[in-house]
């Protein structure tokens, strides 16, 4: 069974979700707190939403200096894949475990609605398992996703194929639209979006299951 | 009761725990008369939160609250430890919090101070709300000139937990330790429930003159500090660590320690100098009276403490022993009275000593005069159903939608994946699921309701038809209803018309009660909302909860599609004299008419309707086909603005042949709902059978709304006016 571990740091509040996600789709998951050094003998590791260590300074500022983040970067650092879901994007940035930054929302409020994304790459763990342009309905929920670089990171995103989702209609101001990216070997990625939030028609859309299903199915081929 | 003068010390423990705020003392001999018992009801009103069993061995707590004088004052701050204080009445009960709702009240949006308030409130919450790891999954947005200066912030809380963790705010144990929870505490939100929430504002001139030196009386919130709070609570239940537990919120540590010991019949030592401080050369008053945010007391046993203090460090909060659970002292006659002592050191000087009772439940008890107010009776015979001119119907109905999307986007509604009918609607439907509860199938939903408008006119019967309102929002996500909380905002309780309302109000809600088989769980009465001496309209806001035995499917929404058959369900025609009266409407305030009667309250109209609709609805929900694809209550704005906002939200248009004019258009009484059906002979069949009135109004097609030959409007026009409506008000476009 694929073990997949949820970092909670205090603060953290999606951790729950992402971990119910993952065991609908039959992998197993371990809450590992930001304290932890090691995250154990796992496949996979979640920075799930929520607001880590208060987001106070920044969104994600003070989470990267927590003791686990060090298991994390190493767990990357030997392809292991790691996927950060809003604040888990924001604090993969602050880490350097992914490139850009995620900046307040251009119309300066919290938003709380579906979105629609298109696939751009499917080189990702998070997307190896979806179609080039397929649109996909998943929620946003966050105050600081507008994602920012400079030119020289974006030249280098689009040259490497690290533009994993983009937003339809853009929400929120990010550049080029863009909804998720990804290291240059597709083994981190981060996102906005909740996938985890759109597991099931009862909550409103399924069509996040591709996505995690790519995530947790990890070695899995490409279909 | 002391049989001495109080030291000043404790004069000012009396002073904060004898307000309005903290001892319905103008209000608790009406409150008796609500009815508050039915057999699944586990935890009445006088507790942190009412807790009904919603079966399969989960409890739901629900809780509503005022946070109106301090919003008023610093809306973001005073909005934002709204929602906190009430997160904590639900978790200390032992559950863990899933909802969170917000009634909001303003003065009208020409103002800038308002428009300022509304930014204020809505960021405030959705700050707190969002951080803390809450969803809010609805509210009420209300403007009118009487909130002008003093605002309405009321705040519902829902939260679940097993049975079997059920915590009571109760010190019992000679020996226990009473150990703080949480943050330090400062000398913010001193006095907070005497000289802010038990007081009017001075100025007759709003904003130049409202009253900035009570600004350090609003608390200051870290959602932080809270979410970490919960979880270690919790987690503090779950491993049976504690033998009581109460959340510190008005009138701060005084509150908490003689409400746990005078329910325990114990006495308690506290000492001033064990409690974390903030700030230096703080006086024994401030910190026994600090309304300071995000903290607890536990009861604990020594021998649990080191344990305790392992989870509270594991989540980062401060633990420390400020008080001794000790013997009741023995009284000259033989009687035994658990003292309340403050001391300097455990072993120090005592500077208060008071029974715990008497701080927590003898404060007088008021029955203030109430007279009906002299003008009522012209009022009432200013009714604009019988003279006022028709115009623009069209212009009217456009001048009614409004979407506050753009409030509710800035609230995390979805969080814990539980979310099936959230902000927007009807009410709002979530699935009965959380970490650390049973597995269960089932769905709770939840509506707050108030028409201020109605209970201006006449606050028996007004109050009377909110509660069915919220009965009948309940049935459009199939939910039925089983428990009532209500938020009693009133004016200064020292004018007798306003104890009238009171009165008045807590009658017909009563009525409203006993007609629908509801028990009352809980409630919050908040007086003195008033400014230069001008009280608001009677708000009393009622918050519905109501359980779905089956929900694996979504209930239908309002989006009606091509080829349906839309029909109004219930009694077509008011009860009473006036068949569409529209005394209180939308339609006739927005007229300035602000006179005339309302519709009757007649429960035995409204129950066979209100299960029928609720059964339909369940059946979708619980998976069964049926042929309804739409549903809808009639209520703010009649049944016009009930078919533009379905009509809007489908695209689709519907014509009407036959209304009994401007009156069933924009006529409002609770009990009608409009739904959609893809097989128009089988619903009627079904509605016949259950002998609920039923009226075909017409088919789902075109690009327009046409109403009876009255209204005649291009949907794209009503999409656009309702999606612009509130950020053009608020000058954000």
């Amino acid at each position: 069974m694929t073990r997949i571990a949820v970092v909670v740091f205090p603060g953290s509040n999606c951790e729950y979700d992402a971990a119910a996600a993952v065991e609908q789709l039959g992998a197993s998951a371990e809450l590992v707190f930001h304290s932890a050094t090691s995250l154990g003998d796992v496949d996979g590791v979640i920075l799930p939403g929520g607001f880590a260590h208060g987001d106070y300074l920044r969104p994600g500022a003070l989470a990267r200096f927590s003791p686990v983040m060090a298991a994390v970067t190493d767990f990357a650092a030997r392809g292991g894949a790691v996927l950060g879901i809003c604040n888990g994007f924001q604090v993969l940035t602050e880490a350097g475990l992914l490139p850009g930054a995620l900046q307040k929302n251009r119309g300066l409020t919290f938003l709380c609605q579906p979105t629609t994304l298109v696939v751009v790459s499917t080189r990702s763990v998070l997307t190896r398992a979806a179609s080039v342009g397929a649109e996909l309905v998943v929620p946003i929920n966050h105050f600081s996703g507008a994602y920012t670089c400079d030119d020289a990171t974006y030249d280098s995103l689009v040259a490497h194929d690290q533009i994993v989702l983009r937003y339809r209609d853009n929400p929120n101001g990010s550049r080029d639209d863009i909804a998720g990216v990804s290291n240059v070997a597709g083994n981190v990625v981060g996102l906005m979006p909740h996938p985890e939030r759109a597991m099931s028609t009862l909550l409103g859309s399924a069509d996040g299951r591709v996505l995690l299903e790519s995530f947790v199915g990890l070695g899995v081929a490409a279909r | 009761m002391l049989s001495r003068e109080p030291n000043p010390l404790e004069l000012a423990l009396y002073g904060v725990m004898w307000s309005e705020h903290c001892s319905y003392k103008s209000s608790r001999l009406h409150l008796r008369r609500l009815p508050s018992k039915a057999p699944h009801v586990l935890v009445g009103p006088g507790e942190g939160a009412g807790v009904i069993d919603a079966g399969d061995g989960i409890g739901v707590a629900i809780r509503i609250e005022s946070h109106n004088h301090p919003s008023a004052i610093e809306p973001y701050q005073g909005a934002a430890t709204g929602v906190g204080g009430i997160l904590r009445d639900v978790f200390s009960m032992g559950a863990r919090p899933l909802a969170v709702m917000d009634p909001l009240f303003f003065g009208e949006l020409d103002d800038a101070r308002n428009r300022w308030l509304v930014e204020g409130v809505v960021s405030g919450i959705s700050g707190y709300g969002n951080s803390v790891g809450v969803p809010t999954i609805g509210g009420e947005l209300t403007f009118d000139q009487c909130y002008s200066a003093n605002p309405l912030v009321n705040v519902l809380a829902v939260g679940a937990l097993p049975t079997n963790r059920l915590a009571l705010a109760v010190a019992s144990g000679v020996g226990n330790f009473a150990v703080l929870l949480g943050s330090s505490t400062g000398r913010d939100g001193i006095g907070g429930v005497s000289v802010l929430a038990s007081a009017g504002f001075a100025g007759d001139d709003g904003a130049a003159s409202l009253d900035d030196a009570k600004r350090p009386s609003v608390q200051v919130g870290d959602p932080y500090e809270e979410k970490r709070l919960i979880e270690a609570c919790l987690e503090l239940l779950d491993l049976e660590l504690v033998v009581g537990i109460q959340d510190l919120g008005g009138a701060g540590l005084i509150c908490a320690t003689c409400e746990t010991a005078a329910k325990g019949g114990v006495g308690m030592d506290v000492d001033v100098t064990a409690v974390p401080q903030r700030e230096v050369g703080m006086a024994p008053f401030e910190v026994m009276t600090s309304e300071s945010q995000e903290r607890m007391l536990a009861i604990v046993t020594p021998e649990n403490f080191d344990a305790v203090k392992a989870v509270c460090d594991k989540w980062e909060i401060r633990a420390n022993v400020v008080g001794h659970v000790v013997e009741p002292t023995t009284m000259p006659d033989g009687s035994t009275v658990g003292m309340l002592r403050v001391r300097h050191g455990f072993d120090g000087e005592v500077l208060a000593e008071v029974p715990a009772s008497s701080l927590a439940d003898d404060a007088p008890l008021y029955d203030r005069p109430r007279s009906r107010p002299a003008d009522l009776d012209a009022v009432w015979a200013d009714d604009p159903t019988f003279d006022e001119p028709a115009g623009d119907p069209a212009a009217d109905l456009l001048g009614l939608v409004v979407d506050p999307a753009w409030v509710y986007r800035q609230y995390d509604s979805q969080l814990f994946l539980n979310t099936v009918v959230g902000p927007g609607r009807d009410a709002a439907l979530l699935r009965l699921a959380g970490p650390g509860l049973p597995a269960s199938q089932r769905g709770f939903a939840v509506s707050t309701d108030s028409n201020p408008r109605w209970c201006a006119l006449d606050p028996r019967v007004g109050t009377a038809l909110t509660v069915a309102e919220g009965v009948a929002n309940l049935a459009c996500v199939g939910a039925s209803a089983k428990a009532v909380v209500n938020c009693l905002n009133f004016g200064n309780p020292e004018h007798p018309e306003v104890m009238w309302q009171l009165s008045e109000s807590v009658d017909g809600m009563a009525e409203a009660c006993d007609g629908l088989s509801l028990p009352v769980i809980g409630g919050n009465v908040s007086l003195y909302n008033e400014s230069g001496g001008r009280d608001i309209d009677p708000t009393p806001v009622v918050g519905l909860l109501g359980v779905v035995e089956s929900l694996v499917a979504p209930p239908p929404g309002w989006d009606w599609r091509e080829g349906d058959t839309v029909v109004l369900v219930g009694h077509r025609e008011a009860a009473g004299e006036t068949p569409f009266p529209l005394a209180g409407s939308r339609w006739a305030t927005r007229r300035g008419r602000r006179g005339g009667r309302l519709a009757g309250f007649d429960a035995s109209r409204l129950v066979s309707t209100f299960d029928f609709v609720t059964g339909e609805i369940a059946a979708v929900c619980a998976g069964e086909p049926r042929d309804v694809t739409a549903v809808h209550d009639v209520s703010g704005g009649g049944l016009a603005v009930a078919l533009a906002e379905m009509a809007a939200v489908s695209g689709l248009g519907v014509t009407v042949a036959r209304l009994a004019g401007l009156g069933e258009l924009f006529a409002e009484f609770p009990g009608r709902f409009v739904l959609a059906t893809s097989d128009a002979e089988a619903f009627m069949g079904r509605a016949v059978n259950a002998g609920v009135p039923v009226t075909m109004l017409g088919a789902v097609g075109g690009d327009s709304l046409h109403l009876g030959g009255l209204v005649s409007v291009a949907i794209a026009d009503i999409s656009r006016q309702r999606a612009r409506s509130l950020e053009e008000a608020l000058e954000l476009l």
